[in-house]
């Protein structure tokens, strides 16, 4: 078997004996992106809505704290949480340091949580903006609250509009999570860089990585088709192909 | 009259190109890496510092090479070497087995013991028994993770892109101790005023497997011109005094062999 696999240019082997390590990382990275993805999300319906809104004092701030953490990158966020808190020696003495930010795994799901929280913000805003004329006068006209429109008509119509959208979220979310690797944190990128300095090698952890996580975007794609699938029908008029409106080619009845 | 003066002109040119296309050629580029005080580090003004910064330059001078010096993050170092993103590799790199099936090495140009880094209060035990169930630090793709995973295998080997993250973290307690060369944390962080409270765990580390046979400049597999080279040039500045003179501006004590005194 060896022999067989020698002309192979990746330590097949290697691989083979540390994928118990490899699976472990693919729990601490879908831990910490669904997670963050969760708490991000729930936080963003809020803001969303003050988004929409044009409160005068609570759109801004929320207009500000969107902009600054989609205006700078996530491993700056990352970075600045992990090494740049802990340089201050209020923020060591505080009750926030010892059980959460001293650990990296905390400083990684509240960065990535106020990451996918701030992008998601914007995204349902767009969706609460785009909400069908029609829709919210039709519920004015059946006599609905203005709270039961909120949550009743809008919102929901507003979450499916989203659904396509959010999947990029979801994806880069994921693919955002590699900084993880950075602040020590073994995620499917951090045992892929533990296995090229364990062996000293140059391709096979990164490249186990990256089908490791091909195959979670594939199972998202999936997941999303099916949401937009059940939820985004009645927007789907056109299902037809449009090949079947088209005159057959020439010579064929 | 004006043939000749053509001809010299393009038998001039001819050699212009040569030596241009030589030079080009000649530039040796050495891979370094600029966060491993006080073999290499960053000056305030950015340019590059240190032992290894020295050593490469000199021997440079001695194999009568223009050199160029590439800055490369540590675990990515070998497989930049192999892609040819430089020709050699000057960055305290341990000669050992394992990275011989990957790459080639220069005789040492020098070797330390590699010695655990702890807070003077904390008790500890440089021992796999007495590091069980602690955070111990390290660099990621340094000799003292293949170490520290063979021989501290209860303990939870936190990995770093470089030994400066090592020491913050150590200092704001985010790992219970941490393992690196003796002279790393000796100049770059217990000799300063953040590694105060900080001590060395008695032991030495000196495994062969693992750290091998000291520190040597490595170069691509089949690389025999340029590795014996190097060689022949560490053998001569040795002789002649040079390697003396920068070692002294770093170090108290010869780096090439010894244990370093009062460590």
């Amino acid at each position: 078997m060896e022999n067989l696999l020698s002309w192979f240019p990746l330590d097949l082997a290697l691989i083979a004996e540390n994928f118990d390590r490899f699976l472990y990382g693919v729990g601490v990275t879908l831990g910490l992106t669904f997670l963050s993805l969760a708490l991000g999300g729930a936080m963003a319906v809020p803001l969303a809505v003050v988004r929409a809104s044009c409160h005068r004092v609570l759109n801004p701030v929320v207009w500000v704290y969107t902009y600054v953490f989609r205006g700078t990158p996530l491993l700056v966020q990352t970075y600045l949480l992990y090494y740049g808190a802990g340089q201050f020696e209020f923020v060591r003495n505080s009750w926030l340091w010892d059980p959460v930010l001293s650990q990296a795994w905390w400083c990684a799901l509240i960065a990535f949580t106020l990451n996918t929280g701030a992008y998601t913000t914007e995204l349902l805003r767009g969706a609460i903006a785009d909400t069908p004329k029609g829709e919210v006068e039709a519920a004015i006209a059946t006599g609905i609250s203005k709270r039961g429109r909120l949550s009743r008509i809008v919102l929901p119509s507003a979450f499916r509009r989203a659904i396509p959208a959010y999947s990029n979220e979801v994806i880069f979310m994921l693919h955002g999570s590699v900084v993880a690797s950075t602040i020590t944190l073994q995620d499917i990128l951090g045992v892929g860089r533990w296995l090229n300095g364990r062996y000293y090698l140059a391709y096979e952890g990164l490249i186990t990585a990256a089908v490791l996580y091909f195959i979670i975007v594939f199972a998202i794609t999936r997941v999303f088709r099916w949401l937009e699938r059940r939820y985004l029908r009645h927007l789907n008029r056109r299902r037809e192909p449009i090949a079947r409106n088209i005159a057959p080619p020439m010579g064929v009845k | 009259m004006i043939r000749r003066t053509l001809l010299a002109a393009a038998a001039l040119a001819a050699l212009a190109a040569l030596a241009t296309g030589a030079l080009a050629q000649d530039t040796l580029r050495i891979g370094v890496e600029g966060a491993y005080p006080p073999f290499s580090y960053k000056e305030a003004d950015g340019s590059l510092a240190g032992f290894d910064i020295e050593i490469a330059k000199v021997l440079c001078a001695q194999m009568k090479r223009e050199c160029e010096l590439v800055e490369q993050e540590w675990d990515g170092m070998i497989p930049a070497l192999k892609a040819r993103k430089f020709d050699a590799i000057v960055a305290s790199m341990s000669i050992t087995e394992e990275r011989k099936r990957q790459i080639d090495f220069s005789d040492k140009y020098y070797k330390t013991p590699a010695r655990v880094v702890a807070p003077k209060d904390s008790g500890l035990q440089g021992t796999a028994e007495g590091l069980a169930g602690k955070r111990l630090g390290v660099q990621r793709g340094s000799t003292h993770q293949c170490y520290a995973e063979a021989n501290f295998p209860d303990a939870e080997i936190v990995l770093y892109g470089t030994q400066d993250e090592v020491f913050r973290d150590l200092t704001l307690g985010r790992i219970d101790a941490q393992l690196s060369d003796s002279l790393i944390a000796q100049e770059g962080f217990l000799s300063k005023p953040e590694g105060a409270d900080y001590a060395f765990l008695p032991g030495d580390h000196t495994d062969v497997e693992c750290y091998g046979e000291g520190v040597g400049v490595a170069v691509r597999k089949g690389d025999d011109e340029l590795r014996n080279a190097f060689s022949a040039a560490i053998t001569a500045i040795r002789d002649n005094g040079t390697y003396k003179t920068i070692n002294d501006t770093y170090f108290p004590f010869d780096i090439y062999g010894g244990r370093p005194e009062g460590m």
